[in-house]
């Protein structure tokens, strides 16, 4: 760690984490509903339980994004943070807010909640992803309003290097999009028109630029390779990405209402949007095997080059599977949208988040480029247990899918949905196994940072 | 990659092409918008619809079915329900029984909540379904199971 003030990503990595937790017990009770059906009713439905689930893990990866930011900017702009004071004030009310908001899902009946909230000032409740009072949404702007201020001065103040440039693009695209979380137009089909403003423009757009800049910051720091080459990679990769990916937000106006012309521009751009994932392979790769040093942080390494194949994969080959329009008028809507979903979400944006940990942890506690040989052990098995889980979650859910498809959408006498939900429901049984086995874990990742600190560990300055 | 191929190439390559593919998508948003009234079947949006809506979204309906296909997997697609529950022929009935009826309590059983929705909220939410099943979706879902 070079600058002191970099130690408020302490605060929002172990903040990301324990919301880490969170999302993944809450996933469990879903796999669980999913083959018990009346599993926690009335107590905890599964509506609600599916919002907890996909809110904390938006909000996790915020506080991981943010998190990464200020331990990279600092160092990539060779100066102090603008405000730490400001950091870890904004960190305490989005948490205290994001409680609240999970805390209003648990407790309150969600019309309840929108009723208390007064969504009807202002009507943005109730749709996917975008669960959170008008409330808590005008509080992510400010956080998220405060946050790039204080990263902004930062970058002004210092150097002013590519791999600031593109996070702070990628923030300020995230920062931009949400706004349109706020227009809820009576007609479904404008409202579905721009809601994948957010969601599609997010994922598959603004949060690449965000991926891309903390694999490359981190790959400078493993390899030793120079910054030159690694940021010639970086905007290309993410150049590749918006070309392919902005129009790409086609394939999500194939059934909604809008043109047919969408499934030629949706189905074209989207099927290119594999190459910059397999281009973040051979970036990762290709680095990995020109190292000018042997860092001894071997953790990080496996989580980078981990992100970039698992982004191909989840994001990808998954994403490519079901997005020609031909075959997405048959998929569209069932369990491959899920495999695609856990699949892509852990590849590229769970994963990259763990990169940076990996990376910083060790320096932001005081114990140098890793915190030890025992450390590290548990980190690895706690990668391969997650991802190898992972997996095989995606692999069950995909058969679900593919069986779903033919029972009750191309046979003669297509069976109904309830149906043919109970003649998968071993898919589904083989899935909770395997988030089970996900959740040992990361049991044994969050392991790692209570092992005994490395012998000298004190050299490096703790904040 | 060569020496020739320099960051500020790259760096060109991003800015003109997002910035070249941003404004296709615009142009492009703007072309649809302007055919939307043909297909989204907006002359039918009454007051009645508009707070068929709101019910459906304050009461999270999403977060366990898909409406024209996005949502979540774990209850019946309801973009067409209301054909699929007989249409003109008692759709509208069948929706407002079915949510006053739940949760139905069959041990094992997914389960859906009881709302506790006004007859106003029930009638809304039926109409909104009707409205939502005289979009033109290119023809999805491919069958009437949805």
């Amino acid at each position: 760690m070079h600058y002191q003030s970099q130690a408020v990503a302490r605060l929002y990595f172990i903040g990301a984490l324990g919301l880490f937790v969170g999302q993944i017990l809450f996933g469990l009770i879903l796999g669980t509903q999913y083959v018990i059906g009346d599993f926690l009713f009335p107590a905890i439905p599964f509506n609600v339980a599916r919002m907890v689930h996909t809110n904390l893990l938006i909000v996790w990866l915020l506080f991981g994004f943010m998190g990464a930011a200020y331990y990279l900017v600092p160092e990539e702009a060779e100066t102090e943070l603008y405000s730490p004071l400001l950091a870890k004030l904004l960190f305490w009310v989005f948490l205290v807010a994001g409680a609240l908001t999970v805390l209003g899902y648990l407790l309150v009946p969600y019309a309840g909640l929108a009723r208390l909230t007064m969504n009807d000032v202002l009507p943005t409740m109730g749709r996917e992803f975008l669960e959170q009072p008008t409330i808590t949404k005008i509080g992510i702007v400010i956080v998220a309003l405060g946050f790039l201020f204080n990263i902004g001065m930062t970058i002004l103040q210092g150097r002013k290097t590519s791999i600031n440039i593109v996070l702070m693009t990628g923030l300020v695209g995230l920062a931009v999009m949400f706004l349109f979380s706020f227009y809820n137009p009576d007609n479904l089909v404008l409202d579905k028109y721009f809601w994948w403003w957010v969601v599609h423009l997010w994922v598959e757009g603004v949060w690449e630029l965000i991926l891309g800049a903390i694999l490359a910051f981190v790959l400078i720091k493993v390899t030793g390779v120079d910054r030159e080459v690694i940021e010639k990679w970086l905007y290309l990769i993410i150049a590749v990405t918006l070309i392919t990916g902005i129009l790409g937000t086609g394939h999500h106006y194939y059934w909604i209402g809008t043109q047919e012309y969408w499934q030629w521009i949706g189905s074209v751009f989207s099927a290119l949007e594999p190459i910059p994932f397999f281009m973040m392979v051979l970036f990762a790769f290709n680095m990995i095997n020109k190292r000018r040093r042997n860092h001894p942080n071997k953790a990080a390494a496996l989580w980078a080059m981990g992100t970039a194949v698992m982004a191909f994969l989840g994001a990808g080959v998954w994403g490519f599977m079901h997005t020609l329009a031909p075959i997405n008028y048959l998929t569209h809507g069932t369990q491959i949208t899920a495999a695609h979903g856990h699949m892509a979400f852990y590849g590229a944006y769970v994963m990259i988040v763990l990169t940076i940990i990996s990376y910083a942890m060790p320096h932001l506690r005081g114990h140098g480029p890793t915190s030890g040989d025992q450390s590290q052990v548990l980190e690895m098995w706690g990668f391969w247990l997650m991802t190898v889980s992972m997996v095989f979650i995606t692999l069950f859910l995909t058969g679900a899918g593919i069986l779903q498809v033919y029972l009750q959408r191309m046979g003669e006498t297509p069976g109904s949905f309830m149906d043919v939900q109970e003649k998968i429901a071993f898919f589904y049984w083989l899935r909770l196994f395997s988030g089970l086995v996900f959740m040992g874990g990361l049991v044994t990742y969050l392991a790692s940072f209570f092992t005994k600190a490395p012998a000298g560990a004190a050299a490096e300055v703790s904040a | 990659m060569s020496e020739r191929f320099t960051i500020s190439t790259s760096r060109n390559i991003f800015f003109g092409g997002s910035v070249f593919f941003l404004l296709v998508f615009l142009g492009l948003t703007m072309g649809t918008l302007s055919g939307l009234p043909e297909r989204d079947n907006r002359a039918n949006i009454t007051p009645q619809v508009a707070l068929g809506k709101k019910v459906w979204e304050n009461n999270n309906c999403i977060g366990c079915h898909t409406l024209l296909g996005e949502g979540a997997y774990f209850a019946p697609e309801l973009g067409n329900v209301y054909g699929r529950r007989g249409g003109a022929d008692g759709g509208l009935e069948f929706i407002r029984d079915w949510i006053r009826a739940q949760p139905s309590g069959v041990e094992g059983r997914r389960q859906m909540p009881q709302f506790n929705l006004s007859e106003e909220e029930l009638e809304a939410v039926a109409q909104f379904l009707k409205w939502t099943s005289e979009i033109n979706t290119a023809g999805w879902p491919p069958n009437r199971e949805g």
